[in-house]
Parts: structure tokens; C-alpha cells; sequence
């Protein structure tokens, strides 16, 4: 019988402890963060009720920085170490970065794996870094208003970001010490903020126009189901080009040089930005910029912009052929971004979809408030019977074969999780080795494409050439993040694989700059750790008990029963005992590998009788 | 991991070329409302990866039953013949004429006048091949003449390639 928990006087035990998780924007302009109070998505305020961070990050010399409001007033006054933007630099190589290099004025550097770092007072950065100084201000500013730590956070991502990008701003999230439950796709965030809203059934397309990214996804809704049929857009394209066509205007009208100095350049953009926003209200604006004045005219900034806006038009009706959805099936528009408040970009939407599109969440707020809603029901507070999201792969995934050409793997809006496999054999006799180069992209050159990472495959048993066959499998989670394995399938052995990100941080790179973070606070980790560990040891205890009762004699001899019976035993006994996370870690780890076949039986075993037996209106009663 | 059920099982139907859609799409929902890595967000790594993988397989079961070609080489596969061949050389001189010349319709196209009605016209034709095709396939794999199906197959294929091209310089015109 077990025993009966008396608490101390004054402290209920809480067991069904409501679990702290928050949805995060993390925007190329501005980053907001949200969470769910009372069944309602808000987003939260700083300590001054602002409720936008702009994704501005200071560095001074004495090795302070500061983010936000804060950052962002060292604008012109030091604009070589007021990173600005940084969204526009994640998970990019430095190529990428030069030919955005005159739009921002940083003194780029790089390190031997390729990536970019900016030069600033307080040494080299990488973007990751300034992302994941966002990212803690977020969350301080949510541990402060939820008073208590985070469980774990939804980090939204455009939904045309590549792995790579998708990769850097997870790697940048592990930086800032926060776990993250899931990446979510921008248009799908804002859609489930509508949908669960508005109680909206049918065809949905989510325009988002953003500072710096572009996306359009088409989804279908259906009975809490999001399905996103099609996703398309240009992680390059943003209001931040408006303010750039502007800026260019202004220079010429100004008569300045084409070689503008850095704090020239943030004063011509800083106007054009200013001259965008009132002429969302105005029909024209009068600019005064040095010793020049003039006037610009609402028409005149719609003819600046209209290339970049026909361009968002094309990936809107490349989207729907890709979903093959005709346009007049579009039941719902919604407007997402910043930059959905210029008129002529509603006006656009408006004309091409034949559709008066929704905005009555706050575009710049509507991403956070879906994400939150999504971390709510993923750390299970809420009851997600209803809800789930299908989201699918934005850029197709290949392998460079002979003559720099691609074989496309995963073709681009597959609906993930997706596992593709594909046999290789040996060139040479007795090859032990062979290196694998995976591209995102669609064009048919590997020069075409972004590079990911090369993997070299090693230990192949030696054997003629072309008798040995691998398999290698590529896995694209949820998160749209891939991984790889490899087996030699007439021996059986599983190939090793290194992993070298093209354009991001290894693994040891990250745990690397952990430790130098987290080492003022080694103790104060060391207590974490454990606590954490303790959390999975008890789960897993408890899950492994239950399921031995229910499946056991099913699905294991008697043999592997005792087994793991032992191993559960000893991971008690050392769960009561130790005060060391890494030995209890190790335990855990073990137990895990144990019950591995018997937790891929019992799920093999689920699915069998998921909807066996059942009849249609059974199963769409649910 | 390896997963012991067919496709069709997955869903709980029995193998056939005729599938029901919409039927198949509400099975798939409410299979992934269960095992969709989501619902394993607070579970432990090693749960979280057999949920990728369950999820992973059924999100191919779907992809290949919806699509007419997939489900058809699967069907065949289920039978033991292997249909999913880049180039397979077909005898039929019937056929390749017919390829070549709906070929040479294709490329034309884009230099010419009046590309729209031309484009719509050669879509017509080939679909309408194509769902002949698939009646074929139906046709002798029910009746067990699997060599006959699999060359329906190849043919599918062909019309498949041809559709996504003609997609692809209809996206061209679109955006010119």
C-alpha cells in the first residue's frame, strides 16, 4: 500500500502543478512574447507596459550589452555595434552576408567553420549569440510577469527558412537555456490564432509580410486539424526592402554619393522608415533630411515598392498551384507582419485572392499568440484532443551526385515527420569511407543550392566494389531539423556519421559557450541538472511499470521481462541514492536503451489497432 | 524501426486500387492526432524519436495511397513486383510514338502564339490518357495479369512527368 503525503502546514502539494510555457516571436524587427491566462493568448509587457522588444542588440566596451528599446538608441550614434536585423544573418554563410553587406554596415569576420561574426566592442559575435541575447530578455521578461521559470517555449520561425536557419535559431534557444517545445511555422502560428478564434472551418491562405521574411501558406482546417497544404515565400524579402527602395529614392533626390557612411545610411533609413509608416494614415509625407526638404507621395512609394510586391505575388500563386487549390476556393485571408499595414500591400492581397482579408488581431501580435496557444497545449496544460498541425518541408532536400548535379531526396511540401531512405554502394574495392553533401533548394545545381552539411560516412566493412550496400535515412522532424543515419545492410553495420554544418555551430562549438555562460552559476546548474534528471527517472520508472503491466506478457518472453524488471530496479535504487546527475543520467540512459525494443513494439503495436475494428463514423466522431 | 503493417492496414482498409479519398483523409487525421510527435512534446528523447518515426510512416502511408501512381506500384510491390524503375523499356512502339509526339507538343508550346489554349488543350489530352491508364491498371490488377499492370504502371509514369512539366510551363506563363 502506498503511503499517504502529508505536507507541512501552509504548503499544499500540488501534483497536477500547472506547467509555465510561453510562445516567443522571434522577429527580424521586433520580438514579442505571449502566453495563455485564463484560456486566453496575451501578449506580455515589459516593466514600461511595451509590449514589442525590437530585435536590437548593443554591445559596449566594457563587455555590457543591453537588447531592446534600450539597444536601439545607440542606433545612430554607434551603428557598428548596434546589431540590427540579426534574424536576416541566422544560419547564413558569409556570402549571403556580403550581398546584404550594404544594407548592414557591420564589419563582418569569419571563423574557420564559415559562418559570419560581427566585430563589435565586445569582440567577435555570431548572430546566434545576438539572438539568444533576444531570447533571454524575452524570458526574463516572462519569468518576471508569470512569476516562475519556463518549462519550455515555442519559437516561431518563417515557414521559408531553411534547416540551417531553422537549426541557428534553435541552436540560439540553447544558448539562452530555454527548452524548446517545438519550432512553429509563422503562418501556421498566426492561423491557429484566427482558427481557434473565429471557430473557422476551410481553406485558409496567411500572408506575412515581416521586416525581413516573406511567407505565404495555404492550410485547410478541418475539425481542429491545421493542414498546410502549401508553403512558399523568400526569407529575404521584407519591409526592410521598402525602407531600402525609399532610402535609395531619398539619396538620389538628396544628391548624396553613392558611398554612404554608416550613420548616413541609418539616417536615410531611419526617414524612409518614418516616411512608410505615416503614409499608411497620409496620402503624402513632407521629409526633411539634412539641408534638403521635400515631399513624398503615397503614389510615388507605391511605384518604389511595386516589384517587391508583384514578387510576393508570384510566390502566393506558386503556393496555390503547389497546394493545387484554385484561388476562389480560398474561403479565409489573413494578414500577419508589420508590414501588412502599408495599403498597397492590402490592397495587392485583396485584388489577387478576391478576398477582404481578416485583421482584426494585431498583426505584429497574432504570431505570438498562436505560438502560445501551440506551447500550451504541447506542455499539456490543455487538453490538445482537439487541436494538431500538419506543417510540411518549405525547400525540397538533396544530395549532390557526380557532375555538381542534385537528386532531390524530400521534394519540397512533403508533410513532416518524413524518413526518406536510399542505397548506396562502394566505388572502390575494400572503401571503408564515403562522404555524403545534402543541399536544400530546388534548382538542379549544387552551386544553385544552399549547402547544409557534409557527412562522411566511415566504417563500411571492407568488400568489393559495389557488394556493399548502404542505406542511408534521412529524418526531417517536426521542427523541419534533419538527421541521418546509415547501415550497412549485408553486414549490418551501422556507419558513423560526422556532421559538419555548413554554415552553423558544432555540436561542441554550443556546449562550448554553455559552459563559459553558465560558469558563474555552476552550482545553481548543478542542482538543476539533477532536479531534471530526477523528473525523467521517476517518468520513466513509472511509464515502464505501467506498460510492463499492460503489454509485457504480450510483447516480451520472459527472459526480457526479468530484464528489464532488473534494470528498472537498479534506476530506483540509484534514483533514491545519488545526488550526482550525470550517474543517474548515465542510468537513465541505460534503461532507455534496454526498453528501446520494447517501446518500439508496443508503438508498433498501437498503430496496428489504432483504427482497427473501428467503423468511419466511429472514427470521425473521434 | 520497422513497422509491421501495410499501408492499407495502417488505415484499416483492405489492399485495392479503389480508395476513398476523403474516407482516407479523415483515417490519416485521426491517426495522427494520436502519434503525431506533438502529442509526445513532454515525453522523454527516446519516445519523442519512435513518435517521429510512427508519424514519419504514417505520413508516408497517405502520401502513397492518395497518389493514384504510388498506390498502384505499392499495390504491385504488395504482389511482389517492383515497379518503381526509372527506365523501363517498353516494347509498345504504339506508346512511344505517342510519347514522342506529346513530347514535341510540349516544347513547342512555349514558342508559339496562343500558348494558353494550346497548354489547356494538351492538358485535356493528357489527363484524359492518363485516367484511361489508371482504368487499365485497375482492369488487370484485379484480374491478376500483373506483368500487363506493371506495364500500365510504366505508362502512368510517363503521363505523371508529363503533367508536373506541363504544371511547370503553365507556372512560366503564369508569371511572365
Amino acid at each position: 500500500m502506498a503511503l499517504l503525503q502529508i505536507s507541512e502546514p501552509g504548503q499544499s502539494p500540488q501534483p497536477h502543478q500547472r506547467r509555465q510555457a510561453v510562445g516567443i516571436d522571434l522577429g527580424t524587427t521586433n520580438s514579442l512574447v505571449a502566453s495563455v491566462r485564463s484560456g486566453m493568448a496575451e501578449t506580455l509587457p515589459d516593466e514600461q507596459g511595451r509590449h514589442l522588444l525590437p530585435s536590437v542588440v548593443h554591445y559596449a566596451s566594457q563587455g555590457a550589452s543591453c537588447v531592446g528599446n534600450e539597444a536601439a538608441e545607440h542606433n545612430i550614434s554607434d551603428p557598428l555595434n548596434t546589431i540590427l536585423s540579426v534574424k536576416r544573418l541566422l544560419g547564413r554563410g558569409l556570402e549571403d552576408v556580403k550581398m546584404l553587406g550594404d544594407q548592414l554596415p557591420y564589419d563582418f569576420q569569419t571563423d574557420q567553420g564559415g559562418m559570419p561574426k560581427i566585430a563589435t566592442a565586445c569582440g567577435l559575435v555570431s548572430p546566434i549569440q545576438v539572438s539568444a541575447e533576444i531570447l533571454r530578455k524575452l524570458v526574463s521578461r516572462a519569468e518576471a510577469s508569470l512569476d516562475g521559470a519556463l518549462d519550455g517555449a515555442v519559437i516561431t520561425v518563417p515557414a521559408y527558412f531553411d534547416e540551417a536557419q531553422r537549426q541557428a535559431t534553435k541552436d540560439a534557444a540553447t544558448l539562452a537555456g530555454v527548452k524548446v517545445l517545438r519550432l512553429l511555422n509563422e503562418p501556421t502560428a498566426a492561423a491557429i490564432a484566427y482558427g481557434l478564434d473565429n471557430e473557422k472551418e476551410g481553406v485558409i491562405a496567411v500572408y506575412d509580410l515581416g521586416g525581413g521574411t516573406f511567407d505565404v501558406s495555404i492550410l485547410r482546417l478541418s475539425r481542429g486539424v491545421f493542414e498546410v497544404l502549401a508553403t512558399g515565400g523568400d526569407s529575404a524579402l521584407g519591409g526592410d526592402d521598402f525602407d531600402h527602395a525609399i532610402a535609395e529614392w531619398l539619396r538620389q533626390q538628396v544628391g548624396m554619393s553613392e558611398s554612404l557612411n554608416p550613420t548616413e545610411q541609418r539616417i536615410l533609413l531611419e526617414t524612409a522608415k518614418a516616411a512608410k509608416e505615416e503614409l499608411t494614415d497620409s496620402e503624402s509625407v513632407d521629409i526633411e533630411i539634412l539641408d534638403w526638404s521635400g515631399v513624398l507621395s503615397r503614389d510615388v512609394m507605391d511605384a518604389l515598392i511595386e516589384d517587391l510586391l508583384n514578387k510576393t505575388i508570384r510566390a502566393c500563386r506558386g503556393s496555390l498551384r503547389d497546394a493545387d487549390i484554385a484561388v476562389d476556393k480560398i474561403d479565409t485571408v489573413v494578414l500577419v507582419g508589420g508590414s501588412t499595414r502599408t495599403m498597397r500591400v492590402r490592397e495587392k492581397v485583396t485584388e489577387f485572392f478576391g478576398v477582404e482579408p481578416l485583421t482584426n488581431l494585431d498583426p505584429d501580435r497574432v504570431v505570438a499568440l498562436g505560438a502560445a496557444l501551440q506551447a500550451e497545449v504541447l506542455i499539456g496544460n490543455k487538453s490538445g484532443d482537439e487541436m494538431l498541425l500538419l506543417d510540411v518541408i518549405p525547400l525540397s532536400l538533396g544530395i549532390e551526385t557526380m557532375g555538381g548535379l542534385i537528386e532531390k531526396i524530400i521534394h519540397r511540401n512533403t508533410t513532416i515527420p518524413v524518413a526518406k531512405a536510399q542505397e548506396f554502394t562502394t566505388f572502390k574495392d575494400g572503401q571503408t569511407a564515403m562522404a555524403v553533401h545534402i543541399l536544400q533548394g530546388e534548382r538542379e545545381l549544387v552551386d544553385d543550392c544552399r549547402s547544409l552539411a557534409r557527412f562522411e560516412l566511415r566504417g563500411i566493412p571492407p568488400m568489393v566494389a559495389g557488394a556493399a550496400k548502404i542505406r542511408v535515412t534521412y529524418q526531417v522532424d517536426a521542427d523541419g531539423l534533419l538527421s541521418v543515419t546509415a547501415r550497412e545492410l549485408t553486414s549490418n553495420v551501422e556507419s558513423r556519421i560526422e556532421v559538419k554544418p555548413s554554415y552553423g555551430l558544432a555540436e561542441d562549438e554550443i556546449t562550448h559557450m554553455l559552459q563559459d555562460s553558465f560558469s558563474h552559476a555552476r552550482d545553481d546548474m548543478q542542482a538543476r541538472a539533477l532536479r531534471e534528471q530526477q523528473v525523467d527517472a521517476d517518468r520513466m520508472i513509472q511509464d515502464l511499470l505501467v506498460a510492463l503491466k499492460e503489454d509485457g506478457d504480450k510483447l516480451l518472453d520472459t527472459e526480457e521481462i526479468q530484464c528489464l524488471q532488473v534494470a528498472v530496479k537498479e534506476l530506483q535504487k540509484i534514483r533514491a541514492e545519488t545526488t550526482e546527475h550525470r550517474v543517474l543520467a548515465r542510468q537513465v540512459e541505460t534503461v532507455g536503451k534496454t526498453s528501446e525494443t520494447f517501446a518500439a513494439r508496443r508503438m508498433d503495436a498501437s498503430i496496428k489497432s489504432a483504427l482497427a475494428g473501428h467503423s468511419l463514423d466511429e472514427i470521425e466522431q473521434g | 524501426m520497422n513497422f509491421s503493417s501495410d499501408f492499407f492496414a495502417v488505415f484499416a482498409i483492405s489492399p485495392s486500387w479503389d480508395v476513398d479519398i476523403d474516407d482516407l483523409g479523415v483515417r490519416y487525421r485521426k491517426l495522427q492526432q494520436e502519434f503525431h510527435p506533438d502529442r509526445y512534446a513532454t515525453k522523454s528523447d527516446a519516445e519523442k524519436r519512435l513518435a517521429v518515426q510512427a508519424a514519419s510512416f504514417i505520413n508516408q502511408a497517405f502520401d502513397t495511397l492518395k497518389s493514384p501512381l504510388k498506390r498502384a506500384q505499392y499495390l504491385l510491390a504488395l504482389k511482389g513486383v517492383e515497379s518503381d524503375q526509372e527506365t523501363h523499356i517498353t516494347s509498345d512502339t504504339v506508346f512511344l510514338m505517342r510519347q514522342i509526339e506529346l513530347r514535341e507538343t510540349l516544347s513547342e508550346i512555349s514558342v508559339k502564339e496562343d500558348s494558353w489554349s494550346n497548354i489547356e488543350a494538351l492538358r485535356a489530352d493528357v489527363e484524359s490518357t492518363y485516367y484511361e491508364l489508371q482504368a487499365e491498371f485497375k482492369h488487370q490488377y484485379e484480374s491478376k495479369l500483373f506483368d500487363d499492370a506493371f506495364n500500365a504502371v510504366a505508362k502512368m509514369q510517363f503521363f505523371t512527368k508529363l503533367l508536373v512539366e506541363i504544371g511547370q510551363l503553365e507556372a512560366e506563363l503564369e508569371d511572365a
